[in-house]
Parts: structure tokens; C-alpha cells; sequence
């Protein structure tokens, strides 16, 4: 890179902080406000330091939940978000490979068609299939239950599409020193296909755990008991109050807290996650 | 220890390519076998229809005395070396060569004995626990044949394992796989496309071309009697000077040419010489280009009237281009005249259409 010179790198520099403050300054306000007493935020009065309130908001956001709205502590609104999330992170995943290891490896007839079928379904996401998927998960008595968070958005053509992909890059002479090797399919999928496969693992990891926990519409159909609520949810209905107050405080711990395990997966498995996309080892 | 006979193999593809068309081989108990011929000639085919990895269209394999065409990769009795290795990169060294004798259920005190020997005599011993891609290019290529070793089968199978190593590195590697060989005493079966590997390693050398057997012999009996001028040309580098027979100056001089429509002879057959040889070859020509090796240079030179050639085949010259080999550094200049001479007896003769040889 060409090193500027005086002006210009100031230059350079300052749209970088302006580019920054657009993106933090909305945080730091939610961290802010989450200190506050509600009645000041309500009156319009907010300082922009924060307040003296934040162990007190966050042991109620947490263990209690907002007075009027919903009652379900946040505590349990991301507990159930992090089961959901797993279950459609993992369920993806494991789904998906074995998918992908069919559609690679094996000869069976309708395999080029069973593909495109596959293929195809990036074209119907949830929202677009929802009164359907909705009519069978309510016919299967999973509504309000983790099975019917989870099990609707775990097929995936993406990932079974970054799987193939992944695979056709293999050697076959891989294959074939395994088969000379005694290893049967499974032995080779276990054996070599998987650990090959750690990488991609992970970073597919970190983008669906993200997608699930972010999901809305979908948890918001066919939850209704307060128990079974994500967060997500959660936070919509906290907002909307009959008669009462909006507890901002609590409102913005939550939408904090929410973000909370996203930022903890990406940091924790960040050197993965890119090893994943950009490094292809063999 | 065992034999591999192929009796007329045969392999198809589904879209009617005809990969092998038929071949016969018999590979003795311990021999070392090459198969070598250009890109293409169904060589990598036939190495992998032995190992399991391709189907059998037509004939039988056999290896140590069993019809395996139905039998699984694995239970053959065969080790394979690949090309590019195939070593399991996530695996280390130890269990890179552990794996398969894992599978076949082998005690783990057996493995180890097993593994650290092979890794003894390949020089390995001090990076069994390294990953494949922490190794250069030529230990890659030791644990491939270590995999091989450990689990002692009946055949090695090789299919060109130096083809991805610099120059010296090969010649280095190629007297060891032989001297190795030699020791275990294991049957073989070696593809290459490099005539001077072939001809080195191989107690019985296979040329293939086009999906067929060329010849079958000794290397140096195929080297000093080519049977068509096919072989003749692919055996050899530089290759052998393949003439037409035509009513012209050559035709009269070479004696008992009856039936003979190739005249071939080697570059260093040739003689720059102002005799006469009665019944032979002589040859006037100017010179094109020097190529000095060191200890021998090579003449190309050109005949007097262009000389329309052979059919050529890949590694061919063109027409009316004749190599000379001249022992020692010393040759003459380029544009200069020269006679080139050879012996009746040096003379290779070949049907028109290069498919038969005619005389001694």
C-alpha cells in the first residue's frame, strides 16, 4: 500500500471515525440508556453518561423481566434462542454433509436430479413456504416446543451446496488409497472426509448459529407460550405496551444481551471461521 | 509372492470408449513389471483395473493364482502409490502408514513393529509424528511407499510415484524403489510415461499405445529389437531414425531390403565417416543444430533432398531430420557438410505401415 501523505491520511483517518461513530454510537446509547432510570428516559431527559441503575436493570432483565409487557425473565428467552440456535447450527450441519457426501460420492439413480431438487430450494426460503410449514409442524403437535423452532429451518441447500463443493476439491486418489486401505464408506467419511472437513465445519458454524439466533417470524408464529419465547421476540413485545410505560432500561439490556452470543461465536471461532473460507488445504 | 496374469483384458466405458483392448501380460513371482507409453495409452487404466479401482469389461485378472475381478480393493492383497501420494494430510506419518492395518484389525504392537521398520529403512524414523505437509516433496514420496511396505502385500502397485519430484530427486528415488524392490522381493507392476525409468527399473517392460500391447520383453532385448517402429521410436532418447524406403538413393544401398518400407537407425549407430559400408547406410547431410550434452553431442542434421517421413508418432522427427550421435564433446560446426554411415547390422527394417519388423 502506498503511503499518503500529510492531508490526505488525516483525511483517510477521519472518514474512518465517522464510519465508526455511526456504527458504535447506537450502542454505546442502548449501553447508556440500560443505566438509566426509566422515568428520566420517558421525560426525554437522557444523559449521555451512564447512570447508576446497571446492576439493578440487569439483575431484573435477567432474572425477572419487565413488569408489564411479558414476564418471562431474558434469562430464559436466550436460553431458549441458544437451544434454537444450536439445534438449527448443528442439525444444518450434520444434515447437510451427509447430503452432500451422497450426492459426491455415490452412484444412485435420480442423484443429478435429487441435486437440482436441492438446489432449488434456495429459492423458497422459510417466508416463503410459511403457511404450509406452519400447517404440518401445528399437524405434528410441535407447536410452543424446541422441535418445531428448530426442525423446519435445519434442511439447507446452502450448506449442502458449500459442502459439495468442498468435497469435489478432495483427490480422489484419496478415496481410492482408503479403499486399498480396507476403509468402507463410512470409515472414509468418518476417518477422512470429516476432519478434512473441520474447517468449512466451523465457519458454516458461525453463519448459521447467527441465522438462527436472529430468526423472527418464524419463532414469532408458532410460539405463544411465554416460556417458550426467544429473544428476539422477546424484545418486540416488550416495546409494546398497552397502558403502560415502555421499561426502555430493561428493553436495551436485552436488545445488549442479545447480542451478546453472536459477538462471543464469531470472536471465539473467528481464526477458524476465515481458515475456512479463504484456506483450502489438502 | 505371487504371479499377475491378465488374460485379454478388456475395458470399455459406458459411452462405448474403448480404453483396453485386450491385453496379455504374465507377471513372474517377484518380477518387476513396467507399463510405459504416452498420455492416454491406457497404461494408468490397466495399473488401476489390477488395483480394483476400475471395472473389468472383458478377460481376467488373476493375482497369485486367484481371478480377483470381482474382489474389492481392499481384499486383494495389493498396495498401491499414487501419483500425487494420496497421504492423509490431517493423519500423521505413523498413522498415515497405521491406518490400513488398523482396518484390517492388526494388533497395535504389530502395527508399531511394522511401521517403525519400514520407517527405518526409508529414513523416516525421525518425523512419524509430523503431517504430510510439513514434509518436502521426496519424504511425501517415502511415506507413500512406506504405506505400501507396512502392509506387506503381494503386489505393489505404482502408478508413475515420481513424476512429481525434481530431476535428481527421481534418480535418486528410482534405485531405491529397485533396491527395495529387490529386497522384498515383491512382485511389481510400475506405470510411467518415461522411457528412461521404464528401462531401468523393469525386468519385463510393457509398451502400450493405444490401448494395446506394442511388445512385451526385456528392456534391452525391446531396446535392440524394437518390434514395431512404434517402439522404436518411444524406446530411446533421442529417438531412432525412422526413413522412408522409396526409389531413391537409400533404397539401392541397404542390402536384402525385400518387403521393408521403413528403414530405422539409431543416432548413435551412426558413424560420421567418409567410407564406404557396402549393404549399409550412407547418409549426406548439412547441419542444422548441435546439442552438447557433455559427454556425447547430438548432430541434427538435414538430408540433401527433404525427404517426406514416416507417419510421425509423438517424440517423432520431422521429416528429413536425422539425429547423429557423436561421442565426446568435439562436433562438427553448425552449416557444415558431413557424411553419416551405418552398418548393415545396425539397421533397423520395417514393414510400410511400421506395424511389423522385417529382418534381423
Amino acid at each position: 500500500m502506498v503511503e499518503e501523505e500529510g492531508f490526505q491520511r488525516y483525511l483517510a483517518h477521519i472518514i474512518l471515525w465517522i464510519g465508526i461513530a455511526i456504527v458504535a454510537f447506537p450502542v454505546y446509547l442502548a449501553i447508556v440508556a440500560s443505566t438509566q432510570d426509566n422515568a428520566v428516559i420517558a421525560n426525554g431527559q437522557m444523559s449521555l453518561l451512564p447512570g447508576g441503575h446497571f446492576l439493578e436493570t440487569y439483575y431484573q432483565t435477567l432474572f425477572v423481566g419487565t413488569s408489564g409487557s411479558t414476564r418471562e425473565p431474558v434469562l430464559n428467552m436466550m436460553l431458549n434462542s441458544l437451544v434454537m440456535a444450536l439445534l438449527i447450527a448443528v442439525g444444518k450441519i450434520a444434515i447437510s454433509i451427509i447430503s452432500a457426501y451422497a450426492i459426491v460420492y455415490f452412484r444412485f439413480p435420480f442423484r443429478m436430479a435429487i441435486f437440482w431438487i436441492i438446489f432449488i430450494t434456495l429459492m423458497l426460503p422459510v417466508e416463503v413456504r410459511i403457511y404450509p410449514t406452519y400447517k404440518i409442524v401445528a399437524d405434528l403437535h410441535l407447536l410452543d416446543s424446541y422441535a418445531g423452532l428448530s426442525l423446519p429451518l435445519i434442511a439447507s441447500a446452502t450448506a449442502t451446496l458449500l459442502f459439495r463443493q468442498f468435497f469435489m476439491t478432495v483427490p480422489d486418489e484419496l478415496l481410492e488409497a482408503s479403499r486399498i486401505d480396507g476403509a468402507g464408506p463410512f470409515r472414509f467419511f468418518w476417518d477422512t472426509l470429516l476432519p478434512l472437513s473441520r474447517t468449512n465445519m466451523a465457519a458454516l458454524f458461525v453463519i448459521l448459529f447467527i441465522l438462527g439466533w436472529n430468526q423472527y417470524l418464524w419463532p414469532l408464529l408458532i410460539t405463544t407460550r411465554d416460556d417458550m419465547q426467544t429473544i428476539q421476540v422477546g424484545i418486540r413485545k416488550m416495546i409494546t405496551t398497552t397502558d403502560a410505560l415502555t421499561e426502555w432500561p430493561v428493553v436495551m439490556a436485552t436488545a445488549l444481551l442479545a447480542m451478546l452470543p453472536p459477538v462471543f461465536v464469531v470472536v471465539v471461532m473467528q481464526k477458524l471461521f476465515v481458515r475456512g473460507l479463504v484456506e483450502t488445504e489438502k | 509372492m505371487a504371479n499377475v496374469t491378465l488374460r485379454s483384458v478388456r475395458k470399455t466405458y459406458p459411452g462405448g470408449f474403448e480404453a483396453i483392448k485386450g491385453v496379455d501380460v504374465d507377471v513372474g513371482d517377484g518380477q518387476f513389471c513396467v507399463l510405459v507409453g504416452p498420455s492416454g495409452c491406457g497404461k494408468s487404466t490397466l495399473l488401476r483395473m489390477v488395483a480394483g479401482l476400475e471395472t473389468i469389461t472383458g478377460g481376467e485378472i488373476d493375482i497369485g493364482g486367484r481371478v480377483v475381478n470381482q474382489v474389492e480393493p481392499a481384499d486383494r492383497d495389493i498396495a498401491m502409490v499414487f501419483q500425487n501420494y494420496a497421504l492423509y494430510p490431517h493423519m500423521s506419518v505413523y498413522n498415515n502408514m497405521a491406518y490400513g492395518l488398523r482396518n484390517r484389525g492388526m494388533a497395535e504392537a504389530e502395527i508399531k513393529t511394522r511401521v517403525e521398520e519400514a520407517a527405518r529403512v526409508l529414513e523416516l524414523s525421525p518425523m512419524l509424528e509430523r503431517k504430510p505437509r510439513q514434509l518436502s516433496g521426496g519424504q511425501r514420496q517415502r511415506v507413500a511407499m512406506g504405506r505400501a511396505i507396512v502392509r506387506q502385500p503381494k503386489v505393489f502397485l505404482f502408478d508413475e510415484p515420481l513424476s512429481n519430484l525434481d530431476a535428481k530427486l527421481r534418480i535418486a528415488m528410482r534405485v531405491e524403489i529397485r533396491k527395495l524392490q529387490r529386497r522384498l522381493n515383491t512382485t511389481s507392476i510400475y506405470v510411467t510415461h518415461d522411457q528412461l525409468e521404464a528401462m531401468t527399473l523393469a525386468d519385463i517392460l510393457v509398451v502400450m499405445n493405444g490401448g494395446q500391447v506394442e511388445q512385451i520383453g526385456n528392456p534391452l532385448d525391446i531396446y535392440q529389437r524394437p518390434a514395431t517402429t512404434f517402439v522404436a521410436s518411444f524406446i530411446g532418447a533421442p529417438p531412432m531414425n525412422l526413413m522412408p524406403l522409396r526409389s531413391d538413393e537409400l533404397t539401392s544401398q541397404i542390402a536384402g531390403a525385400d518387403g521393408a518400407g521403413i528403414v530405422g537407425i539409431r543416432p548413435e549407430d551412426f558413424v560420421i565417416s567418409s567410407e564406404t559400408v557396402s549393404g549399409g547406410v550412407a547418409l549426406g547431410l548439412t547441419v542444422e543444430a548441435i546439442e552438447h550434452v557433455g559427454a556425447e553431442t547430438f548432430v541434427y542434421g538435414s538430408r540433401q533432398r527433404e525427404e517426406q517421413g514416416v507417419a510421425a508418432n509423438p517424440g517423432e522427427l520431422p521429416p528429413g531430420e536425422v539425429i547423429v550421435r557423436v561421442p565426446g564433446a568435439t562436433g562438427p560446426a553448425i552449416g557444415e557438410r558431413i557424411r553419416a554411415v551405418a552398418p548393415r547390422d545396425k539397421l533397423h527394417l520395417f514393414t510400410a505401415d511400421g506395424r511389423k519388423r522385417v529382418t534381423g
